[in-house]
């Protein structure tokens, strides 16, 4: 740290202190914060996602496609025909851009003759992604993706048409829910690069306040909800 | 931007005689805050989250210092950088080393107020780096190089037209020279022209709408993606945030993020609400290189442990100014700086200076709608009463204010004479005016009468002699 970072630290972090008329937490004050951070409290929570798990699923699925995405229910061995159905019904080219995740490994590709599929990040150029989720929220139909190296970032935003492969088991009730599975899976206070949670297609508000589709992001999204 | 707060009559004046902004701020009634209704109704714990939302901030508030620490422990645990502002200009200077390091000539950037408030852009352009606005109404304005109107909807003070004149203008160049009427079309030629630029950007630079210590997180939440690809594609980010973003964990995330959105837009949920953590990891196939947190005091601190304090409980949602007759009526331009509105109007006194902004608290009609809407419960009227306070105290309102004032408070504290002098009044004024109930014009009253007739007094005298009378 150069001094004049240093020094501008100082300066804001006593101009905190003195403003609050105090010095740098101590003692009892001190361990509170530290309890607080350590045992997050949860705020006041959401009765429309407190439900048995297929209820959830089906609240999921709502929300979803109220707002603008849609979606398919789909065994596990329907999965890649889903997709080539999907891009078919839409007029989409039969090319895909999907991650490298041992999930989507787990389906039968091979069965889609006519589906060319790239392994890797999104390009600029790509029509279609196809990812995995690491969660579902029930609460408002949004999927939540982990960046990592079986995830790319880009694929989530840069094609037009974006379908997601998600797991009954992996949709939950709320943020909150969202938020334990990253502490189970990277580590207490740890997070992925990347936290993603997508609800819709890209839109913008930002003509006339009226809604429209497809601003940066993808123009579509497509859940595919993969029963367990 | 420079400050025009001190001309906000002029201003107003500009604002009521232009068609196309009064075209526009006749949707917001219909459109933000006919949806936050709808959206705060479906939740039945909206008010619950109001309340914590509130807690939530006024505890970090109470800890700010030692929030900041932490968050800034974990990110520069995870390899990246936090760098520490007290001023705009201090701001301004790490960004633009920080985009030099990495010899940038283009920055791609996601809407941010506080870069308004820096005056980011022409610094970088001075020095030869070209920002470009990714957020579809920021990039609106800065072709039309304007400021935002609105600190969520940026270009709201526009209508259709008057972006299809501009998209015309500025891209025919780039072969697209047929005037668009549909909103989609405009929408998919800007996503079409911005797209290339996302991809050539050295540097993205993002705001944040809250900074989580627990993890080191920055969370930023946008409908369109341009946030999103601006942090994932360049090889440096930049976020860019004021102190007050910080909150403890993200479980108070949660809580914010169900009061943020249906406030503002009255959207369940924003399409994007993403978190980033630090750079690239190992194995990673996308990701910028470099992570660097700019934090921005600029007077904040000061304002801890005062009677404005509450003002930085906000979220920036932007309710206050969906829901105020006063912005309704002459869009954000008026206010004359970065934040408009009734937030703007308690803000922009603090961080341009009392004298130049005295106007700003003085344009509200006190009836409490803002406060109402408030996803965090600020009371904005008691704060702009507060700088009403201190104007008065530095003697900044003007003399026929003041003298007004004063012979008011001489009578209103001889309780006999009130009530003589406005019996006087009140029967004078019942006589002349008996015959039409009204007045279009009265002396001394002219700033009324100018705009809307004078009720005449009601048989039974005044409120005083009423109320004495009804007690007996």
């Amino acid at each position: 740290m150069s001094d004049a970072t240093h020094d501008a630290r100082t300066q804001i972090l006593d101009g905190i202190r003195r403003s609050l008329r105090r010095g740098e937490l101590a003692g009892e004050a001190r361990n509170a914060v530290d309890a607080r951070l350590a045992e997050p409290p949860r705020g006041p929570s959401v009765a429309r996602a407190r439900l048995p798990q297929a209820e959830k699923v089906a609240l999921f699925c709502q929300w979803a496609e109220a707002l603008n995405a849609t979606v398919a229910r789909v065994g596990a061995a329907d999965v890649p025909g889903e997709v080539t159905a999907y891009l078919a019904r839409n007029n989409l080219p039969a090319t895909v851009a999907m991650a490298p995740s041992p999930l989507l490994e787990g389906y039968d590709w091979s069965s889609q003759k006519m589906l060319s599929i790239r392994r890797g990040r999104g390009e600029g150029s790509d029509q279609v992604s196809v990812t995995g989720a690491f969660a579902g929220i029930a609460e408002t139909g949004t999927v939540v993706m982990a960046s990592g190296p079986d995830h790319p970032v880009s694929l989530n935003l840069l094609p037009d048409t974006h379908v997601v492969v998600l797991r009954e088991a992996d949709i939950v009730g709320g943020y909150e829910d969202v938020w334990e599975r990253l502490r189970a899976r990277y580590g207490k206070s740890r997070m992925p690069r990347t936290v993603n949670t997508i609800t819709g297609p890209s839109r913008t508000g930002d003509i006339e306040q009226a809604m429209e589709l497809g601003a940066h992001g993808p123009r579509r999204m497509h859940i595919l909800v993969v029963r367990d | 931007m420079e400050s025009t707060a001190h001309a906000f009559k002029e201003n107003v004046g500009h604002a009521l005689a232009d068609p196309n902004l009064q075209d526009s701020l006749a949707k917001l009634k219909v459109g933000f805050s006919e949806r936050r209704r709808q959206a705060a109704e479906r939740l039945p714990e909206f008010e619950a989250l109001r309340d914590r939302a509130r807690d939530i901030k006024n505890h970090t508030l109470a800890h700010l210092d030692f929030y900041l620490e932490e968050f800034e422990r974990k990110v520069i645990g995870l390899g990246g950088h936090v760098h520490w502002a007290p001023t705009a200009a201090d701001a301004r200077r790490i960004i633009a080393e920080l985009c030099q390091s990495v010899n940038a000539r283009t920055v791609a950037k996601s809407k941010s107020m506080v870069a308004e408030e820096i005056a980011l852009n022409e610094h970088l352009e001075a020095l030869g780096i070209a920002p470009i606005e990714t957020d579809l109404g920021e990039y609106i304005i800065q072709l039309r190089n304007e400021p935002p109107s609105h600190i969520i909807a940026p270009a709201v003070h526009l209508t259709k037209d008057q972006v299809a004149d501009t998209f015309l203008e500025h891209h025919a160049k780039l072969g697209f020279d047929k005037r668009l009427t549909e909103r989609n079309d405009l929408v998919a030629e800007a996503r079409y022209v911005l797209r290339q630029k996302f991809l050539d950007a050295d540097v993205g630079l993002t705001g944040a709408n809250f900074l989580v210590a627990e993890t080191g997180s920055s969370m930023l939440v946008t409908n369109e993606g341009n946030a999103d690809l601006s942090n994932t594609l360049p090889r440096m980010h930049i976020v860019l945030a004021s102190i007050e973003k910080v909150i403890p964990t993200l479980e108070d995330a949660a809580v914010l993020l169900r009061v943020l959105a249906r406030s503002a837009t009255g959207q369940e949920s924003s399409a994007y609400t993403t978190l980033n953590t630090g750079p690239k990891r190992p194995g990673d196939l996308d990701g910028p290189d470099q992570y660097h947190v700019v934090l921005l005091d600029n007077g904040r601190s000061s304002v801890l442990g005062t009677e404005m304090q509450e003002i930085l409980r906000c979220i920036r949602c932007g309710a206050c100014m969906n829901h105020c007759p006063v912005y309704g009526a002459v869009g954000g331009h008026a206010y004359g700086w970065v934040y408009p509105g009734p937030m703007g109007a308690v803000l922009t006194p603090q961080l341009v200076g009392v004298e130049e902004a005295s106007n700003l608290p003085n344009a509200s009609t006190f009836c409490g709608r803002c406060e109402s809407v408030c996803p965090v419960r600020i009371p904005l009227p008691k704060l702009m009463r507060h700088w009403r306070e201190r104007e008065f105290e530095k003697h900044l309102t003007p003399k026929a204010v003041r003298q007004g004032l004063a012979l008011w408070s001489f009578a209103a504290r001889r309780p006999a004479l009130y009530r003589r002098l406005t019996g006087i009044a009140n029967r004078v004024l019942a006589l002349f005016g008996r015959a039409d109930g009204r007045y279009r014009a009265l002396p001394l009253a002219g700033g009324w009468t100018r705009f809307r007739d004078f009720p005449a007094p009601q048989p039974g005298g005044t409120f005083h002699a009423r109320w004495a009378k009804r007690k007996a």
